[in-house]
Order: C-alpha cells, then structure tokens, then sequence
C-alpha cells in the first residue's frame, strides 16, 4: 500500500468485493443465458399440432430448442432434465389490471382508474405497473407467465394497455410490449365513476365527438407539415393512433346495447376494433358475425351482477359452437379477490362445454394471437420464449397443481400450488 | 306461557301424527354410491325415503324395497348430503342500520324475500341449508336465520328449521372484528374500542340474565322485556350461536378472549389467519367455518388468505367448515371451495364433512341434517361423479324427501348456468349499511 503507484487502480478490499459481486453477477447471467434444460412430459400440449405424448422439449438460450416425442429427440450431454406430467406454455392472461389495481384496498395501492375525466387516453400502464405488487408473484405461481394488463374498465377512454411477463429480474426486462392498446368502455360502470357522462348515449356522443376533433388534429398536422402544426396534444396523438390503426381499440362493453353501440364506433372510424367481456354475445351474435373482431370473453365465473348480469358459464362453449375463436381475461375485481386466475377461469368454460383444447388455447396461442405477440409466446415451437408449466394433473382439475413454471427458460416456481 | 308453547307443540305432534298415518309412498334410490358422511361410504347403495325423513339406508340386498315404493335409479351417481352453507347473504335481507354499531334485537327473518331468486343458485349448487347472516358492518349485525330451501316455499315460515317463530331461536347472533366495522361514530374507530363496546355489551346482558335468575319466575320482579338483551341473554345461556366475522390472527384471539369471558358459543367464519393461530383455535375448541377465494387480497385482512387454511386447521384438531359468502362466492360453486381445501392438502373426507355435517354441528342442527343416517331429514344431492371433479354436476336437489332441482329439467338447468334474465342481478349484497369497511 505504501508504494502503490499513481498510476495503478486502487484496489482496497471493498472494491475487490464489489468487482467479484459484478463477476459473480455477470457469470450467473451467463450461466442463465445459456442455461440448457430438457422437460420432460407424460403430455405436451404444445399449442402448436396435436398434443406430443412422452414430449421432450429442448431449451437453449431462453428459447425453445427443439421440441418432440423422446424418439425423435436425443437429449444432449449437459443438458438438465425436468421431468412432469402434463406440459404447458406459459399462461397467458388476455386482459387483467394486475400490477395497476393492487392487492391491498387502499387508495395508495390502486392505480386501475383516474376519475379527473372520462376520456384519458393518454393515460399509459407502464406509467403505474407495479412489478412487485404481490399479486403478479401469485398468478406467476399458478402459471400465468404473460400479462395484457392495464387500467380498469370503467372510463370512457382508460388508457394504454402493456404486456408484460410476471417473472422479471430488473426493472425493464418484464415488457413485452409496453403499449399495445387503448381500453374504452361503454355501460353503466361509466356513469357510476364518473358525473360526465350521465347516460348511455352521451357517454358514446362523447366519444364521437372526441374522434372528431382527433380527426381535425390530424388533419392539421398533414396540412401544416412541420410550419405551423398544432400544439403536441398526448389525448389526440393516442386517438389518431387509434384512427390510424396503430393501436387497437379494447372495447369493454357486455350488455347487447353497449357491444352495439361499440360496433357502430367501429364502423364510423374505422378503427381496429378489439371486443371485451361481450357478457352479452350470445344475443348478437349474427351482427358479431358479420366482421370477425377478436373477442377477450369475461371470465367465465365473473358475478352476474351490473352489466354482467346476464352472465353464463356457457357462453365460451356457445361461442366456439358458433364458430368464434376467443381469449379468456381474469377481468377486474374492486374487492375480494383481488383478481381472477385465468387458469381457473379457462376450467370453468372446459366444465361448462368449451373443449379442453380451446379452452387451453383461449389462455395460450388464441390469447398471443389477439395480442399480437404469438412470435414469442403461446406455444411450445423452437424459437419461442421458453415459457412452461408443469402441471401434476389435469390442468383443469380443482385438485391438480402447477408444479412448475419456467419464464426465459428459468425454474421460478417448484413449489406444488 | 310454557303451558301455551305446550299445547302449541302437542297439536302440532299431533298434525304430524295425522301425516304419518297418511302415508306418503316411500321412494328408494337404487344403485348409487352413498356417502353418508357419519360412516364409510356404501357403494351399490339404497335409500329409502318417506315423509321427508331417511328411513334406511345400506348395501343393495341388505335393505328390504317396500313392494309399493316408488324407484329411482341413481347407478353411476353419487349421493351425499344436501350441502350446509353457514354463512351467506343470499335471500336480500339487510340487518341493523347505520343507527349503532350494534343490533342483537334486529332478526334478518324480517327482511327475507322467500321468492328471491338467489334461492335458485343454492339449490343449483346443491346448497339445502343456509345460514343467512346480516353484513359484518357492525360490531353486531343482527340474528341471522337458519333456512331450509324447502319446494315452492312461499313465506319465511315455510322455510325456517324452528317450529314457532315467535318464541323459538331460529338462527344465531351475527358478529364481526376487524376493520369491516369501523367507521364514524356511532361505529367504533379502533380496534380495543371494539372489543370494550363489546364487553360493556355483554356485562349489561349478564345483569339482565341475573335479574331474570333472582326474580325465579316471579312476574312483578322480572325485569322490563328488552330484546336486545333477550337476544343476549339466549347468547350468554348457549342457545343461541355466535357466528363471527373475524380474519387477522389478533382479531381471531380477541373472539377467543371474548368466549372464555362470557362463555358463549361460537363459530369463527372467515378466518383468513387461521393458520396462524390454529393451535390456539383448536386449544380453546372453536369451531371455524372458512371461506376460500381464488386470490389472496382485496381488503387488508385478506392479503394472507391462502388455500390451506383448511388443511392447516384440520392438522391442528379445529372442526372446519366451508361458506360460500354468496355473493363473495357464488353458491352455485360451494362444492369448489372444499375441493379447493383438498388440491392444499385437506383430507377428502374432512372436506365432505366441512360441506356437510361440520356445518350441521356449528349450526346446532347435526341432529336433523348434515349426514345421511335413518331418521334424518331426507335432504340429499345426486351427483353425476366424484365429488371434487370440476367436471361433476349437481343433477338433483332433494330437501326432505322433495326433488327442488333437477339438471335435466330445462326450467331448472338454466339456473345451473345463467344467461338472459335468468338472474335478475339487482341483488348485490353490500356491508353499505354499517360501517367504513
């Protein structure tokens, strides 16, 4: 120490400390980055073909490798091996507010809806997500790896919606995509939240009239060029990305009058429409028919109460005897519980006439398809993110347990639940 | 008074007689598995029912089928109990208001509308015995009433277990700790103000019973009639039940504290903490009738809720039960709450019994209901499979020896699912009427 130079780096033992916490840091990312593991299945429903029985499926990097009966697949040296049951993607939840709405009920908690104003489109999740709230850990636990979540249903215009995994290590690494749609609703949860509007009808004159001045907004903008264009306006940018298509408008709306009134706006302004909670499709569906929207079906035991009162557990089967292709959601709860398990959610339609590879679709490959993110998870294909599950049993059974999740190719839960 | 209650009963013996000598057919259920709940399970089983009541059950061959009975084939089903939920709001009763916290002298029974339509969902869901309770606004929401979800029931009367409402105890006392009922006054703001009000309550009550002791059946020294103190008094002598509303593990300990002062009879419901202090539960002998939610959170008392809250107090000794909380959960899926007891560990048949003769015992009615024995009311559900399956249906519903549901009858199945105007959904229970939840 006496002599050190100058010029040499001082390396006091604190610092040595921290440079071999960096090392050890970097070297388990490392080894997590090219973690190879090999699960093995009884059944792999794989979501993409019929189910592989003895199913191998092959993880390098985060992603799937390969993926096949063990005839086909030799498992490599060094490989870790898993071994279950009955073999899942990740779940994946269509439309929740877990991480907004959080697990205690109190204000400070709850980021789900803003009730200055019935139309804040401008509003963004990412901007509330809270990706420690313990209710993101508990639907991790019972294999929901992939969240659309947001602000609630209740606002004329809520905001923006995100998608994003349950598991996460830093502060940025759980976005898959961090805007991905703005959520409307239409019905009495409006007028119960809000003083403007009062009724059904204003609450979509509001609407219209708001999609008009967009429309001038962007038409100023095309004229103008880069001289004189309008002031920036976060409210009309989010809607031109609406009327542009950028951005899917998420509708929730369950009473027949309300799926209407939305299908009417669709029409009007052309926008990219995305039906949610449709308690009441079953009454229009020829009008449904005619374009085929993507539908987030309410969960399937959501209380027949408000505008979901003419809720059935039937509806998802009715829908798939008609031909519709949907996504389950876990929806929102203000009270107890919290939030709904997709999981239980996609049992329930299964119980009630949804066959048991729609039903699982409806909270796997259906939902990424809708959401646009297919291209990472879904279903188990070579190049897909390596989100599993692990069940003991019959997924759907009450008494079965997800044994294991992976996300990213990681174990994060081995805990029967 | 007595002498009148007598007579009133001796008559109505005597109606019950007449019956009996009316001989309705009997009806034998054929070729199902039978679980009884009291015993093992008899498979290739036979129940013979008659004037509501079990007359006998056993192993096929083992039973002699009256010539004149009427037989129903149930091979392939299983039959167990009607299904006993101690704790929920359905009916659209109210209880106390918001002019105190506490109301012992207020009978949800005044408030019950027979017709409504949440009935149907319990019957759907294979419920034949309910305990409706008033909110957990208040320290003391009100009597809560034990109903029996009996066919084409028009009146309360046709619906309540006691014979004579005006002088039987038909149901308990409702409680509740916690924060569900605090608020402004006249509600309390803490939790120790609680429990004082609660103390002070419960003393003036045992200086009422003591005078009633002292006066010994002389009418000049009885004190002045105060229901509010009756209903106490009934409380403090055992015969009528506390069901309490409580769910942190400190609330849970303070209504064990209150029973070993007072001595009354009583029943945790909730009990989100209970594995917390199950130990202590089982020490002070408490019985607990649970709720299970898909998630934990929602209000503050419920962040620990877990699924083996079953499982952990069936380990520790503590007789459990399951409650549907309808509309927290919907009746129609109270099978799914035990299940889920089982999927974190509970015993099957410990979860059979907490659906079924557990709540019986914390209802004071295991006498007449809750296993299937000869000489028990003929309440009983047929099931298309293994109880715990999510694929098994409730097919029937029978309460004393009446089908009041039957799945393959289009009037009945739409109840099992809902959809257009089945469900009038104008009912949606609240705590509003008491205090800040």
């Amino acid at each position: 120490m006496k002599n050190r130079s100058p010029l040499r780096l001082p390396l006091r033992g604190r610092e040595i400390l921290f440079s071999l916490m960096i090392l050890t840091v970097c070297f388990t990312l490392n080894v997590n980055l090219n973690a190879q593991l090999a699960v093995k299945g009884k059944t792999v429903y794989t979501m993409a073909g019929e189910p592989i029985q003895n199913g191998i499926i092959l993880i390098k990097n985060n992603k799937i490798e390969q993926v096949g009966n063990e005839n086909q697949i030799t498992i490599p040296a060094g490989y870790k091996i898993i071994e279950g049951n009955i073999i899942t993607p990740g779940l994946i939840d269509a439309h929740t507010v877990v991480g907004l709405s959080g697990i205690y009920n109190y204000n400070h908690d709850q980021e789900q809806l803003e009730k200055s104003d019935a139309i804040q489109p401008e509003l963004r999740a990412i901007d509330a997500y809270n990706k420690a709230d313990k209710l993101v850990d508990f639907l991790l636990s019972l294999g929901v790896t992939t969240i659309h979540t947001g602000h609630a249903p209740g606002a004329l215009a809520s905001g923006q919606t995100m998608i994003v995994k349950t598991y996460s290590e830093s502060f940025t690494d759980y976005v898959i995509d961090s805007v991905s749609m703005v959520a409307f609703t239409l019905g009495n949860s409006v007028k119960s939240n809000y003083e403007k509007p009062g009724t059904r009808s204003k609450g979509v004159a509001m609407l219209r009239q708001e999609f008009f001045k967009a429309i001038e907004y962007g038409e100023k903008i095309n004229k103008n060029k880069n001289d004189e264009s309008p002031a920036r306006d976060l409210k009309m940018e989010t809607l031109l990305k609406v009327l542009d298509g950028e951005l899917p408008a998420l509708f929730s709306v369950n009473r027949a009058v309300d799926i209407m009134a939305a299908l009417r706006l669709a029409e009007e302004f052309k926008f990219k429409l995305v039906l949610d909670g449709v308690a009441e499709a079953y009454l229009v569906i020829n009008e449904l028919r005619k374009i085929n929207y993507p539908i987030i079906l309410h969960p399937t035991m959501v209380r027949a109460y408000g505008d979901y009162k003419n809720a059935s557990f039937e509806t998802a089967a009715n829908l798939y005897k008609e031909g519709f292709k949907f996504a389950l959601q876990s929806g929102y709860e203000s009270y107890v519980p919290k939030t709904r398990v997709v999981l239980f959610e996609a049992a329930m339609a299964n119980a009630y006439g949804l066959p048991f590879e729609n039903a699982l679709a409806s909270i796997t490959i259906d939902a990424a398809e809708f959401l646009g993110i297919s291209d990472r998870v879904g279903s188990l294909e070579p190049g897909k993110d390596a989100d599993i599950v692990i069940f003991d049993n019959n997924p759907f059974e009450y008494t079965s347990h997800v044994c294991k999740v992976i996300v990213n190719g990681k174990v994060v839960k081995e805990e029967c639940f | 008074m007595v002498f009148y209650k007598t007579i009133v009963r001796l008559l109505f013996g005597l109606i019950i007689t007449v019956n009996l000598s009316a001989q309705e057919i009997s009806i034998v259920l054929k070729g199902a598995k039978i679980i009884t709940i009291s015993g093992e399970p008899i498979k290739d089983a036979v129940m013979i029912i008659q004037n509501g009541k079990i007359q006998s059950l056993g192993s096929l061959g083992e039973i002699e089928i009256p010539s004149d009975a009427e037989i129903i084939d149930a091979s392939g089903k299983v039959i167990m109990p009607g299904l006993v939920d101690t704790h929920s709001h359905i009916g659209e009763g109210d209880g106390g208001d918001k002019s105190s916290t506490t109301h012992p002298d207020v009978r949800i029974l005044d408030a019950i509308d027979p017709k409504s339509d949440t009935f149907k969902k319990a019957i759907a869901g294979g419920i034949t015995t309910v305990n409706v309770m008033p909110g957990s606004g208040h320290l003391m929401g009100g009597q809560t009433v034990y109903l029996k979800l009996r066919k084409d029931a028009n009146t309360i009367n046709d619906m309540l277990f006691c014979d004579d409402v005006l002088n039987d105890i038909c149901g308990g006392l409702k409680m509740a700790n916690g924060t569900n009922s605090l608020g402004k006054s006249p509600f309390t703001g803490t939790r120790s103000k609680s429990a004082a009000v609660i103390r002070q309550l419960f003393i003036k009550a045992q200086e009422y019973q003591k005078k009633i002791i002292d006066a010994n059946g002389d009418e000049d020294k009885m004190p002045k009639r105060d229901i509010e103190m009756e209903a106490l008094v009934e409380v403090l002598e055992g015969k009528r039940i506390v069901q309490h509303h409580t769910h942190r593990a400190d609330d849970i300990m303070t209504v064990l504290r209150l029973k070993e002062e007072f001595g009354f009879k009583v029943v945790l419901h909730h009990v989100s903490e209970g594995w917390k202090v199950a130990k202590e539960i089982a020490e002070a002998n408490v019985p607990c009738s649970i709720i299970m939610i898909d998630s934990p959170g929602g209000k503050l008392e419920a962040v620990n809720l877990i699924y083996k809250t079953g499982a952990e107090l069936e380990k520790a000794g503590v007789d459990v039960a399951f409650h549907t909380d309808d509309w927290i959960n919907d009746s129609r899926l109270f099978i799914r709450s035990a299940a889920f007891g089982v999927r974190a560990g509970m015993s099957e048949e410990k979860a059979l019994e907490s659906l079924t003769l557990a709540g019986a015992r914390m209802l004071g009615l295991e006498e007449r209901i809750g296993s299937l024995e000869s000489g028990k009311d003929a309440d009983f559900i047929i099931l298309s499979g293994d109880p715990f399956s999510i694929y098994t249906n409730v097919e029937q519903t029978w309460v004393e020896g009446e089908k009041v549901f039957d799945l393959s009858n289009p009037d009945d199945y739409k109840y099992h699912t809902g959809g257009y105007e089945i469900y009038r959904g104008d009912f949606q229970y609240t705590h509003s009427c008491g205090g800040d939840q």
